[in-house]
């Protein structure tokens, strides 16, 4: 018994090449009935149509006006992705507009690769850059799902070229209060390594915002919204922001537009 | 249950009033079918193009047929030669399958596979006689067309006598529209998997369930769903409001009509031509007695609804007493809306449409994962390992048998019976056929697999447990015919449904039809049997191209009298096992008939390959192997004549080596 093991699977073993350089199509029959070219080509395009098609997401998740007793500022946070089910290429934009002194306050965009790692789970990498302030560029790794109990979770670390690590994590779920309306409570914290004079920045646990958002989905892929989100500043980034006479936290109220494409 | 004298008197009364009117083949529209084009005889020219449309009262355009949805109807005898010319007036590649038909695997029409497929201007002409009979439909095989309007309905005459006797019959063909390109409509699902999902569960239902069930209870039931991230409102990927429902193109307000005289039998021959939609069909107040399922007469089993995944066929007899309007209500398996057409006594009535019921809800089951049913499950796990299954082959042989190309062999010159086919002692240790089965892993995209798969054959279908009338269970069905191959299968090939509902992954066996390097292969003249096991969440309708396959029912193996199907409803953690007898040689696509499902990977192809022999060239590595060593004591070797097998023929290049683990060969 053994021994037939063994030779089987020498016998296995020394045939594997042979099989390796015919490099034959998973199955051909229909190659004795029809031109072989034609079928190759369409052998090939029947496999990619059916699980290697890509796609190209477009989404606004957050394009908002929110409206505090200093002003209003409007705030974007969007992402863009083109891939198939496992690799990605994405693109993700956030910052605040002030609409009260007509200057951009803060913007950022990122380029990733990201690459499914386990059922609800991408690993992302890649660059993020600063357009305001002061256009620092920043190694990115995180990771984005849905976690247990439908959270859906992105945490990421950055180390800047400054040599500044700085990481964030935001957090969301989804109450549907019907099938078209349905509030959205958010948190997104900001946490640094080091405190960095620079951008005004303490050590520790930098930012909190807590918000509330309730959607109504006229379709799926547009729903206006309004909500109230709380900003708060701790530590080292307080501290700088008192000494600059500004509150350390507020509240505003948002109103705006989550879309898809 | 069947009764056999009630039978014989509705054929011998079917005759007799059948006698006085043209042969129903014959008939004109107006006394049956009307609303959809007819085209009979054996010469049959199509031109597939995009034409504008009315559905709903609103205009829109689809892809399809001679410029009708459904396409025209097509009816022909059973045997006759026929001639299909096909033009494409698309700008794209298209292509008609017949499905169910038994045509040779060139003739199967789907691009990749059995042909090349028909480019924008050019005409196919399909030529094929097919040995059956019943009721079937068509269509494409090309991108999406199917959403687009892209198929039709097949009525092949008998040959001889009908056995089913009726007076009057109908074609009604359910379908789902979508407004919007399925193209983009695939698009959203892999993007948002849940957007076209209307039927969540909301607020609302929590507080109802939680006054019903205690707050405990229904916070329990949703941790269970959200740990694993699974929505127990996942009964359909697309619904209402993104798909109108229609009957032979008719939306419920477009009221499709038929009628009828009292008393006289009507016949339905219903078919679900739908992309995405599983339908439960009833007429409230008639009862309905299937005659055929797939094209297949079945002992007659009354009923009063029935589940039906996509691409299943049913024929019904219903045998209207009152003068009044019955209302023919198909309704989405989400219950997000339904279609409804009128058989009245008059032209023109309109019937009593239903309220929508209650939405369904998953349970724990659905996962495989119930621990009340556990028990139940293995039970009759325990009555599905039957005598038919067993062999007196056994361990390493077998499993040394299994990857040589037994089709290569010659298989007419083996003693079957001496092989072991027979029953061995009832009372000797069980044994088992040798099973092909992929290890499956968890990933990106396989997001569950069914801890505890069991059959669920003597099910209704989702959300129809509980409807308080007599509902259709698989485990029901009998063929009236007897099986044409009784044999035990001589090995099993297990496959199991998997993917990522989030990701909107689909596969078998975690592998996406983009990724197959291999087809899953069976061997001209072996009985085989397919177990397929659902990890997933979702009921998938699965349809092999090319053959029938016998339906094994938990206790009616031996019956001979298997219910024979060319697609089945595997339910979520449901365990479905066919046996098949490859017959046709070629290469058949096998998969979900659940549109996107498929587009997103979840086919395979099955090649059936020829018994004859392959040339000498392939004969790598057959020297190393040394057949003197190989155990056969078991195989009843004193009856198998090695001598007369031509070992010099066997394909050893054929062998499938991957699908053979180490596992496997440890056993």
């Amino acid at each position: 018994m053994i021994r037939t093991l063994a030779l089987f699977i020498f016998a296995v073993s020394a045939s594997a090449p042979v099989f390796a350089e015919e490099s034959s199509p998973p199955w051909s029959m229909a190659d004795q009935y029809f031109d072989t070219d034609e079928m190759a080509h369409a052998r090939h395009h029947i496999l990619s149509h059916h699980g290697a098609t890509r796609q190209l997401s477009i989404m606004a998740d957050r394009l908002e006006v929110q409206s505090a007793d200093e002003g209003d500022t409007l705030v974007w946070d969007g992402n863009a992705w083109y891939g198939g089910d496992v690799n990605k290429l994405w693109l993700k934009s956030e910052g605040d507009y002030s609409l009260e002194s007509d200057e951009l306050e803060e913007a950022e965009v990122q380029a990733l690769w990201s690459h499914a790692i386990s059922p609800y789970f991408d690993l992302q990498g890649g660059l993020r850059y600063d357009l305001e302030p002061k256009g620092r560029t920043h190694a990115v790794l995180g990771l984005q799902g849905l976690a247990p109990y439908w959270f859906e979770v992105d945490a990421a670390a950055f180390l800047s070229s400054e040599g500044d690590l700085t990481a964030r994590m935001e957090a969301e779920y989804e109450f549907r209060l019907t099938q078209r309306l349905i509030l959205q409570p958010r948190v997104e914290a900001e946490l640094s390594a080091q405190d960095i004079p620079d951008l005004e920045t303490g050590s520790g646990l930098t930012s909190l915002n807590a918000g509330l958002r309730l959607r109504y989905e006229i379709i799926r892929e547009f729903a206006p919204y309004i909500g109230v989100e709380w900003q708060g500043s701790f530590g080292g980034t307080a501290d700088y922001l008192e000494a600059a006479g500004e509150d350390s936290d507020r509240a505003v109220f948002v109103a705006g537009i989550r879309a898809w494409f | 249950m069947f009764n056999r004298r009630r039978f014989l008197q509705y054929t011998a009364a079917g005759m007799a009033t059948g006698a006085a009117a043209a042969p129903a083949w014959a008939r004109t529209s107006g006394e049956g079918n009307f609303g959809i084009p007819m085209l009979q005889g054996n010469q049959f020219d199509l031109t597939v193009g995009k034409f504008p449309v009315r559905i709903n009262g609103r205009a829109t355009e689809a892809t399809g047929v001679n410029g009708s949805v459904p396409g025209p109807l097509l009816r022909f005898r059973e045997g006759d030669e026929i001639t299909l010319n096909v033009s494409n007036t698309l700008a794209v590649d298209t292509s008609i399958h017949w499905h169910g038909l038994l045509v040779p695997f060139q003739m199967d029409g789907v691009p990749g596979v059995s042909f090349p497929g028909i480019r924008p201007g050019e005409t196919f002409s399909y030529k094929y006689a097919v040995p059956q009979n019943g009721t079937y439909w068509y269509h494409s095989h090309s991108g999406l067309q199917e959403q687009s309007g892209h198929y039709g309905p097949i009525i092949i005459d008998p040959k001889g006598a009908d056995p089913v006797a009726y007076d009057r019959e109908y074609v009604l063909v359910l379908g789902d529209w979508t407004y919007g390109t399925p193209e983009r409509l695939f698009a959203k699902l892999k993007k948002h998997s849940d957007s076209q999902n209307f039927q969540q569960r909301t607020v609302g239902d929590f507080l109802h369930d939680a006054s019903e069930e205690g707050i405990g209870a229904a916070l329990d039931d949703r941790a269970m769903w959200g740990a694993m991230c699974m929505s127990p409102r996942d009964l359909a990927d697309v619904g209402a409001p993104t798909y109108t429902y229609l009957i032979n193109g008719r939306s419920t307000a477009d009221n499709f009509n038929m009628v009828f005289n009292p008393g006289e039998r009507v016949r339905l021959r219903i078919i679900n031509g739908s992309a995405m939609t599983l339908f439960n069909v009833r007429m409230p107040g008639l009862p309905m007695t299937i005659v055929q399922a797939d094209g297949q007469h079945v002992q007659p089993l009354e009923v009063d609804e029935f589940q039906m995944g996509v691409a299943e066929t049913y024929d019904v007899i219903v045998t209207p007493q009152a003068a009044e309007a019955f209302a023919f209500v198909a309704e989405s398996i989400d219950r997000s809306r339904q279609a409804v057409a009128t058989l009245g006594p008059r032209p023109g009535m309109r019937a009593a449409v239903p309220q929508l019921r209650a939405v369904p809800t998953l349970s724990m089951k659905d996962m495989g994962m119930d621990h009340a049913a556990m028990g139940h499950g293995s039970m009759e796990m325990g009555s599905e390992a039957p005598a038919a299954m067993d062999h007196s082959m056994k361990g390493m042989d077998h499993d040394m048998a299994m990857p040589m190309d037994h089709g290569a062999m010659d298989h007419s010159k083996m003693d079957h019976a001496a092989m072991g086919h027979v029953m061995p002692d009832p009372t000797g240790p069980a044994v088992q056929m040798v099973s092909i089965e992929a290890d499956i892993e968890k990933g990106p995209g396989v997001a569950n697999i069914a801890a505890m798969p069991m059959s669920r054959l003597n099910e209704p279908g989702i959300g129809l447990d509980d409807v308080g009338h007599r509902t259709m269970t698989y485990s029901q069905l009998r063929s009236l015919e007897p099986n044409p191959d009784t044999r035990a299968p001589g090995r099993e090939i297990v496959i199991h449904l998997t993917s990522n509902m989030e990701r909107y992954m689909w596969s078998f066996d975690g592998v996406k039809f983009s990724e197959v390097t291999e087809a899953i292969r069976f061997h001209e003249g072996e009985r085989v049997r397919l177990t397929l096991i659902n990890d997933t969440m979702m009921p998938h309708p699965i349809h092999l191209h090319g053959m029938f396959f016998d339906l094994v029912i938990p206790g009616a193996e031996t019956s001979g009298r298997l219910p024979r199907k060319h697609t089945v409803i595997v339910k979520p953690a449901d365990k479905v096992s066919v046996d098949i007898t490859a017959e046709h040689v070629g290469d058949w696509a096998f998969h979900c008939h659940l549109l996107y499902h498929m587009a997103a990977g979840m086919m395979q192809v099955v090649s059936i390959l020829p018994a004859e022999a392959t040339p000498m060239e392939d004969h790598q590595g057959h020297q190393m192997m040394d057949h003197s060593t190989m155990d056969h004591s078991s195989m009843g070797q004193g009856e198998m004549d090695h001598s007369k097998m031509d070992h010099s023929k066997m394909d050893h290049s054929k062998m499938n080596h991957d699908a053979m683990s180490e596992e496997d060969m440890k056993r």
